[in-house]
């Protein structure tokens, strides 16, 4: 190796790092920056009140119910569905056929599709239209489900294909059928990496603003929502709405709403990562 | 005999377990059918008002129109300012996400050490996990005043294209660099070996070996970041503003198709009205242009699988 080449390995190694360095420096600036705009704000009240054209009164509480509302009922929309769809492409689809492949590739693609798209498409089926549901609680969350079921559905698959053959074959040798093996076999063996996945879909849907925005959430709500039918906000709609005021006291608001909105992610990736360390199996 | 069998059947509840096995299969394929059936409502959703839309504003004055001003008293419905908006604003982010996203690949792929590789990972994953809110946030109220204001000082507008371009672009790295790192690891250690074996050096072997033949997967990770950036919205919605300019400068204000979707949406204008139903005919533009990058990504990246994996 000439010395030029050692020059040159050197010189392309450090650009490499570089790209790493300036990734991370530019979300550390991001969240110093946020946080030092919203600390200030925080605080019990902050998290107890409603919204009010008052800065120093206003808080975040319809908003943060209105995002736990959502995401409950958008996991129980998912989970079942998106885990349905990947049992059945991973354990009974035959790929040689044309519509097992469509469905396939439809699942890629939907997961590509801008999430403003799938606003369109809740105030158009679901607000509107055959579902007519109204701007509520309910027509969020099954909006927010369909933009994240690809999700649910690509995680659970490779989940799925991660358990070994062998314990299939082990199942049905002793005479089990093949839903008993999966059901009993395959899905226990799975639970952790789709438990990760769900999580990680879970948390895409919480900082979803558009499609939420398209679909008609109001931007002030003064009271939690009281079931599926409520109108509702959410936490980035809140935010959203915050910054879009000129006055500095409102964006120091939308800097605290963000704060928590992380902390809510944060405790989710974190719960994903527990499991995934914690229950991680190798065959 | 038929008869007799069947009746041996009954007794070990085959018929019943074969029926249930059977109902079981139904709906698993049903609960997969559900996403074929979003494809098809989003595609119903758009089309009909586009229609509509189409009919009052005429497809060619709508994708030739080079004035965008639905909410005037006489509305001009031409829709390159958005649609230039919208490339100007991606185009920014793809020169920040591409380079950066691929060095971060190929230095994880080839160069960094497992431990390094732990401690890095980490940090695109939560780059990627912020929602986009938070960008657009950190692009109006301090990448816009703090960053650019001093280097480009007053022609730059407090809205404006190149803030929200790069702001997008870091949002970006993380899938330019996931998609792009999976294909690197999937080349076959015994290429990089015989490469060495031969007398090539680390960086010959990264760009020279191992690119090329990735290259089907980076590929992909390029247009799936693009079909990302033209579909983004919060980013551009906070800090790109919301007046259509037909320019090539960034540092002014411009307004994207998703801008345009969310403002009107959210109350500019009344149901029912040619400029409501712009945002479906907008809409539908954004998805043919994203569908037709989704396709081409879901292509390449199947190509490098069919060939290592």
């Amino acid at each position: 190796m000439s010395a030029g080449d050692r020059v040159r390995g050197t010189l392309f190694r450090a650009l490499l790092l570089a790209c790493v360095v300036l990734s991370a420096a530019m979300l550390l600036t991001l969240l110093v920056d946020v946080a030092l705009d919203g600390a200030g704000r925080l605080s019990a009240s902050f998290l107890t009140s409603a919204p009010s054209f008052r800065p120093d009164v206003a808080g975040i509480w319809p908003a943060l119910m209105g995002t736990l509302w959502l995401i409950g009922i958008c996991a129980v929309f998912v989970v079942p569905v998106g885990v349905a769809t990947a049992v059945y492409l991973e354990e009974y689809a035959d790929g040689s056929k044309w519509w097992n492949r469509l469905i396939e590739v439809n699942v890629q693609n939907l997961a590509a599709v801008p999430s403003i798209v799938y606003g369109i498409l809740g105030l158009a089926f679901i607000v509107r239209g055959p579902l007519s549901l109204g701007p509520v609680v309910m027509a969020g969350a099954l909006t927010l489900g369909l933009l994240v079921l690809p999700v649910v559905v690509i995680a659970a698959r490779e989940a799925i294909r991660a358990v070994p053959p062998s314990i299939r074959e082990g199942s049905l040798a002793v005479g089990a059928t093949q839903w008993q093996t999966i059901w009993r076999q395959v899905l226990p063996a799975a639970v952790p990496g789709i438990a990760t996945g769900v999580i990680l879909a879970l948390s895409r849907a919480i900082g979803e603003t558009a499609p939420l925005i398209v679909i008609g959430a109001a931007s002030f709500v003064a009271f939690a929502p009281s079931g599926p039918s409520s109108v509702f906000t959410a936490l980035p709609v809140q935010v959203f709405e915050w910054i879009s005021r000129p006055q500095q006291e409102f964006h120091e608001l939308a800097a605290a709403g963000i704060l928590v909105l992380m902390a809510v992610l944060v405790a989710m990736n974190g719960a994903a990562i527990w499991l995934r360390t914690r229950y991680e199996s190798r065959w | 005999m038929a008869a007799h069998a069947a009746a041996v059947e009954d007794v070990l509840g085959v018929a019943r377990r074969r029926r249930s096995e059977q109902a079981v299969r139904a709906l698993l394929a049903a609960a997969a059918g559900l996403s074929v059936l979003t494809t098809t409502g989003i595609v119903v959703s758009l089309l009909e008002e586009t229609v509509s839309f189409l009919g009052d504003a005429g497809i060619g004055a709508f994708l030739t129109g080079t004035d965008w001003s639905p909410l005037f008293a006489e509305p001009s419905f031409g829709v390159l300012p958005l649609v230039t908006g919208t490339l100007l604003v991606s185009a920014i982010a793809l020169a920040v996400a591409v380079p950066v996203g691929l060095g971060a690949a190929v230095y994880l792929a080839e160069y960094a050490s497992p431990r390094v590789r732990r401690a890095v990972k980490p940090v695109l994953e939560l780059l990627a996990g912020v929602p986009t809110i938070v960008f657009g946030y950190f692009a109006l109220l301090f990448f816009t005043p703090e960053v650019l204001r001093p280097v480009f000082g007053e022609p730059l507008s407090g809205f404006n294209a190149l803030s929200a371009g790069i702001v997008m672009g870091f949002m970006i790295v993380p899938t330019v660099a996931s998609v792009s790192e999976d294909a690197m690891s999937a080349v076959p250690a015994a290429l990089r070996e015989g490469a060495f074996g031969l007398g090539a050096t680390k960086l010959q072997v990264s760009t020279r070996v191992v690119f090329p033949a990735a290259l089907s997967g980076i590929v992909a990770s390029f247009v799936l970041a693009a079909s990302r950036a033209v579909g983004e919205t919060m980013i551009v919605v906070i800090a790109a503003g919301l007046q259509p300019n037909l320019t090539a400068d960034p540092r002014r204000s411009v307004e994207t198709m998703t801008t345009f979707i969310a403002a009107t949406a959210k109350g500019d204008a009344p149901v029912g009205t040619t400029a409501y139903e712009a945002i479906f005919a907008v809409g539908t533009l954004l998805f043919v242009m994203t569908f037709a990058m989704n396709l081409v990504a879901i292509r390449f990246v199947r190509r490098y699988r069919q060939v290592y994996e």
